[in-house]
């Protein structure tokens, strides 16, 4: 147990260190942006702009200044090309709203498709599961942001039933936090929806047939306690599964879009920004600091896993 | 193949019962007539199917819709240009810079967006930028994953412990960020890898992004397939043979692939449509002036409330496409693997 946990420990950091790598590199790529030139302003003389250069490394062969950036990250002290702000701070601003969005989403999410994937699975053929996949299946096809778009004209301003995007904080009105998160809760869910129901609905169809549901049934229980209980209970751990990572890549996915749609101003829409000024470290501490969550989230549900089922160490 | 071969057989309407005789006259059906023909009586799915033809058809039209019936081409501005609506004479852009919304006549037959320019025309020839960064994204992405993944299934070890980790180390970002990240790095310089040389505003740059972006996705389960599938006795058959190594892989392993990457193929270009749009939508997609669906959705949606049409036409459009896709997509697997197992998430 011990040795499974080190070894996938370890290749925990290997997948990390490769990630700040090729992070680093892909935003170190970019062949017309000298950050030199942008920083000294227009009207600087070449002094200057040899000055900057050496202010922030940019002179330094490329591992020092990979090794420069790292340390900077870990500190918290990335300072933002275009208004020279800390972006750690400007992160640790914005996320509460991205948490919100993102936990709501998921709890929505994963509530409906299990919804709908048992009432699915339970109906399979009938009436009630070709509806559910018609259903599934906009879902599936729906862009989320253009989904978010259409209900904040018809719903916002036409009807007005809820208010016209922006964020109100929790702890200051809770009603409002709710009203405002609502539509882009919705709009980010209805894909997840689509899928997770789908997942479900073949997880349970492939459980009902299985040898323990029919002694269970013989023995005397109900089609609902063998449902919930035998059933369900199987069914759905893959999907508690996809659920942990499906909620880490929202924060670096559809939070973008979703944020920017409804104006609420979350550590997505600091990056959707900061790719409209081309402004590099933002972007590049988002795009770190999401893969890693990612990647130690995978990590976490592996030991969890391997500590609940044995067969999996031995491989 | 015998069991398949008895439960066709069995279906009512599939074809003659299943006597002595009728057995050999099915003998031999291969897997793809079986599937083809499962996949013909999905009448959803052929309808579905359909409309994505209609859509590509239409968007091949593009150039004939603007010259004969539109008038105008994708990018000419009418900004301070009049046309008739059903004998009124109406401003293409109101004096606040509204636009026009559908005329449904034959110029600005969905209206005009907020540089004065023919929703419609942009509409097909933007479905023309993002059906072609879609196919081709796909056609990257799975034949870099077969590549990858019958070089990691075949020979495991080092070389599948290097390549497991890259997919790892791709898989790890959100699809979305990691394009959104090269989208905006590659719009600004290009790309230049010597052999290859791409313009940063050109419609390969975002082709090839989605099309590595997706890669681990495809190549995961094709190395968990090929893995099995080494083990099986007709591979230990070609290597007594003398068969290389490429030969058992490309003329062993991966015609018995064929399905699993058929059946991957319309749910990837759905994903891919999807992502070029969202890509195009954070303006790390399509450069303008050069339409298509997503940057048209990103435009419209600073003219929302006052223009929902320049949002809601190419939205549709984007939506209805990928809808026939996914659904065929849908088809097509139920035909090949009637306990479908094959899932792509995301």
């Amino acid at each position: 147990m011990a040795t499974f946990i080190v070894r996938r420990l370890a290749s925990m950091l290997g997948v990390m260190f490769a990630i700040s790598v090729l992070t680093f590199l892909i935003f170190q790529a970019i062949p017309n942006g000298d950050p030199a030139l942008r920083l000294a302003g227009r009207l600087a003389t070449p002094q200057q702009i040899e000055d900057v250069r050496k202010q922030w490394g940019f002179d330094k062969p490329i591992y020092v200044q990979y090794a420069k950036t790292m340390e900077k990250v870990f500190d918290g002290e990335v300072i933002s090309y275009s208004q020279q702000q800390n972006v750690e701070s400007e992160i640790w601003r914005d996320l509460p709203v991205t948490v919100s969005l993102a936990l709501g989403a998921g709890v929505l999410f994963l509530a409906f498709g299990i919804l709908f994937g048992l009432m699915s699975a339970v109906r399979a053929g009938r009436f009630t599961d070709r509806a559910l996949t018609v259903l599934a299946m906009f879902g599936i096809s729906m862009p989320a942001f253009f989904l978010g778009a259409v209900m904040e004209y018809y719903l916002a301003y036409k009807a007005g039933i809820f208010p016209i995007g922006g964020y109100v904080k929790l702890t200051s009105d809770p009603w409002g936090w709710l009203t405002h998160l609502i539509m882009p809760w919705v709009s980010l869910a209805i894909l997840y929806v689509g899928i997770y129901s789908r997942v479900l609905r073949s997880n349970t169809l492939d459980t009902l047939g299985e040898d323990y549901v029919r002694t269970a049934r013989a023995k005397g229980l109900s089609r609902r306690e063998v449902l919930v209980h035998h059933v369900l209970r199987n069914s759905l751990i893959p999907v508690i599964t996809l659920w942990g990572l499906d909620l880490a890549a929202l924060f670096g996915g559809a939070a973008l879009l979703i944020e920017t749609v409804f104006n609420l101003h979350g550590v997505g829409q600091y990056a959707a920004e900061s790719i409209g000024r081309l402004d590099v470290p933002p972007i590049l501490v988002i795009t770190m600091l999401t893969a890693f969550f990612v990647v130690v989230l995978g990590a976490v549900t592996d030991v969890v896993y391997a500590v609940l089922d044995p067969r999996i160490r031995l491989n | 193949m015998a069991i398949e071969r008895t439960i066709e057989s069995e279906l009512p309407g599939g074809g003659p019962p299943a006597s002595v005789d009728s057995r050999r006259t099915v003998a031999g059906i291969g897997p793809y007539r079986l599937a083809w023909r499962r996949l013909r009586r999905n009448r959803v799915a052929l309808a579905f199917g359909g409309l994505f033809v209609a859509m590509v058809i239409l968007c091949l039209l593009a150039p004939v819709y603007a010259r004969d019936v539109a008038h105008t081409t994708p990018d000419a501005n009418h900004i301070t240009e009049q046309v008739k609506v059903g004998g009124k004479i109406v401003e293409v852009l109101s004096p606040s810079g509204i636009p026009i919304g559908p005329t449904w006549h034959s110029r600005f037959f969905l209206g005009a967006d907020q540089n004065g320019r023919d929703v419609a025309v942009r509409l097909l020839y933007g479905g023309r930028n993002s059906l072609f960064i879609g196919a081709v994204a796909t056609l990257i992405t799975m034949v870099l994953a077969v590549i990858v993944g019958l070089l990691s299934g075949y020979f495991r070890g080092p070389v599948d412990g290097v390549l497991s980790r890259a997919m790892d180390v791709i898989w790890a970002y959100p699809a979305l960020l990691l394009g959104v990240a090269l989208g905006v790095v590659l719009a600004v310089g290009g790309l230049n890898l010597g052999v290859i040389e791409i313009q940063g505003n050109s419609l390969m740059v975002p082709a090839v992004i989605v099309g590595v972006v997706y890669v681990p996705y495809v190549a995961k389960p094709l190395r968990g397939q090929i893995l099995g599938l080494r083990e099986k006795e007709f591979i230990d058959a070609a290597r007594a043979q003398g068969l290389g190594h490429l030969q058992i892989m490309f003329g062993e392993v991966l015609p018995n692939l064929a399905s699993t990457i058929i059946v991957l193929v319309p749910l990837m270009l759905a994903n891919s449509i999807l992502l070029e749009a969202s890509l195009s939508f954070l303006g790390a997609g399509v450069q303008p002036p050069n339409p298509s669906w997503g940057t048209m959705i990103g435009d419209g949606i600073r003219f929302i409330p006052a223009a929902i049409h320049t949002t809601l036409v190419p939205g549709i459009m984007l939506m209805l496409t990928v809808l026939g896709v996914n659904v065929l997509g849908d088809g097509v697997r139920d035909a090949f693997d009637p306990r479908a197992r094959i899932r792509v998430e995301r």
